[in-house]
């Protein structure tokens, strides 16, 4: 599937869950059928600052493509950086570094939390957004 | 007077979020306002809005009166007449600070000990660990036991010859639980060491008595006893207010300037640098004098008691569910808690699109986290104007967030 049929995608997943216990629902089994994320890699070099409950971030770089591994030990958190990575992980690093990540903006996540959890969020935003990056 | 009735006078509980009516239990982090204070606020802006202490002219005088009478008050209201006086802050936060700071200038010398509890906020922590590197002065930390009630039997090992000052909360913003106050200030004076009590929660469950508890210092915040933000008091000894320096400088509290040197006014002037709060601190007249009539109405204590056993009783039932705090003894309405298998913060953000606003997270009080043993915890701290079917929809609403989360 490409990225902007992914996005596509979970826009329209979004757009049928009207309430928002559903959205969270919905969050909270994205973030119970993530990977497994190894321990070791519970490292303080991967974990994004800026939000409250701990989320660590890995990122390989394997032939040109970018593949992340997250945790969390809040579940809504990890369901969105679960949702951050279906849509990203095994992309092409410059397809990642060019886009424009607005497909958040349309599912309405950002304004339906609280500020210090959409602060979370931009982090995790800007964090995908630096690996991404060519000077990375 | 029933709960309706004071709800009726908080327009705030009105509020709907997410379209569903608030259900407001985060009263120890802020209190709503009722109208008695909002008005007055707004009746001083429209009709006395004038500098204090300061001009001749009418306005001046109204509002200067305006804001001793208000001083008086609180003065009268804790029982601080004869024995200190009352100095308007922002807060609690600044009255520690303030303190920490002219306390520490005056009394404190390289090698000496300050004894901070640790189920202390950080601002009855932070402003002393300053003072003390300032200084060179070191910290001791007073424990809890595993009621949480303060360990008071440790404490007369913990003073010594070099111990300069205590400070602790009234009742702990985690734990909810009153602390024996005045017994520590008891055992505190009997080794020459003044007492400071941080008394955001006490203020608000307790007719303070400071000439009865015989603490040096007793400090609050505005907010949490439905008085207007950016108010607060410091209550001291005068023979500590006295011999302390001031801890801003500014206009208003000096005797008389010049640049060979400067002489200062006397207490509580002295503590007062620069325009004060006159619009909003005399709202804590209202304020307490609702808080007043709230904490002796037998018909509001009978309901408040029921929500307490209710959600005692509640938390305490469900398996998952662990109270921090546990006593039923010596406890306000404030639970604080954790679940197994859920994290508090998820817990926070599903009951909050159920309109209940209650606290996550470490409380401002990291060491007691630590000591707890957690990395935070979920709060609910509940008021008179709260009632028993808020509570009821507070527990469904829980557990219907734990069967998500579990």
């Amino acid at each position: 599937m490409s990225l902007s049929e992914k996005k596509q995608e979970i826009i329209e997943d979004f757009s049928m869950l009207e309430e928002w216990m559903d959205k969270y629902s919905y969050l909270i089994d994205l973030g119970r059928n993530l990977d497994d994320y190894p321990q070791e890699l519970k490292t303080e070099d991967r974990l994004i600052k800026g939000c409250q409950s701990r989320v660590w971030l890995n990122c390989e770089l394997k032939d040109g493509a970018l593949f992340f591994t997250a945790d969390s030990d809040a579940i809504i958190t990890k369901g969105i950086i679960a949702l951050l990575i279906s849509v990203y992980s095994g992309r092409p690093r410059e397809e990642i570094a060019a886009d424009d990540f607005l497909w958040i903006e349309e599912i309405g996540l950002k304004e339906n939390l609280s500020p210090t959890r959409a602060g979370g969020l931009v982090s995790m935003i800007e964090t995908i957004k630096r690996m991404a990056s060519p000077s990375s | 007077m029933t709960v309706e009735e004071l709800r009726s006078r908080f327009p705030a509980l009105d509020t709907n979020v997410y379209g569903k009516s608030l259900v407001y239990l985060d009263n120890a982090a802020t209190s709503q306002r009722p109208f008695s204070v909002i008005q007055l606020v707004d009746t001083l802006a429209f009709t006395e809005n004038a500098n204090i202490h300061r001009a001749v002219h009418r306005l001046s005088s109204l509002a200067t009166a305006r804001y001793e009478e208000a001083r008086a008050f609180v003065r009268s209201y804790i029982n601080a007449d004869g024995s200190g006086d009352v100095v308007f802050t922002s807060g609690a936060t600044s009255a520690i600070n303030l303190v920490a700071f002219s306390f520490g200038e005056a009394f404190v010398s390289p090698g000496d000990e300050v004894i901070v509890s640790v189920d202390n906020h950080h601002s009855n922590i932070v402003p002393w660990q300053m003072m003390c590197s300032r200084k060179g002065a070191q910290i001791k930390v007073l424990d809890i036991k595993e009621n949480g009630v303060l360990e008071v039997e440790g404490l007369e090992k913990l003073i010594s010859e070099r111990t300069k000052i205590i400070a602790i909360p009234h009742i702990s913003n985690v734990l909810g639980i009153i602390n024996p106050v005045k017994e520590i200030c008891k055992i505190a004076h009997s080794r020459g060491v003044p007492v400071l009590i941080d008394g955001a929660q006490g203020i608000v469950h307790s007719r303070v008595d400071v000439s009865d508890l015989d603490c040096d210092f007793y400090v609050f915040s505005g907010h949490k006893v439905y008085a207007p933000t950016g108010t607060g008091v410091l209550y001291g000894k005068s023979e500590w207010l006295e011999n302390m320096p001031p801890y801003m400088g500014g206009g208003e509290m000096i005797e008389s300037v010049s640049f060979s040197g400067t002489t200062y006014a006397r207490s509580p002037q002295k503590f007062e640098a620069g325009t004060q709060n006159f619009n909003s601190a005399p709202a804590l007249v209202p304020a307490l004098s609702l808080t007043a009539e709230m904490l002796k109405d037998k018909e509001l204590i009978v309901k408040q008691n029921a929500v307490f056993d209710y959600i005692f009783d509640a938390l305490e039932a469900n398996p998952r569910v662990t109270l921090f705090g546990s006593s039923r003894e010596n406890k306000v309405p404030l639970f604080s808690f954790s679940v197994d298998g859920a994290h508090h913060e998820d817990l926070a953000l599903i009951l909050d699109k159920n309109g209940i606003a209650l606290r996550s997270g470490q409380m401002c009080a990291e060491p007691l986290m630590d000591r707890l043993g957690v990395t935070g915890l979920l709060r609910a701290s509940f008021a008179p104007y709260n009632t028993l079917s808020e509570a009821e929809y507070f527990i469904s609403c829980l557990e219907k967030a734990i069967n998500m989360l579990v």
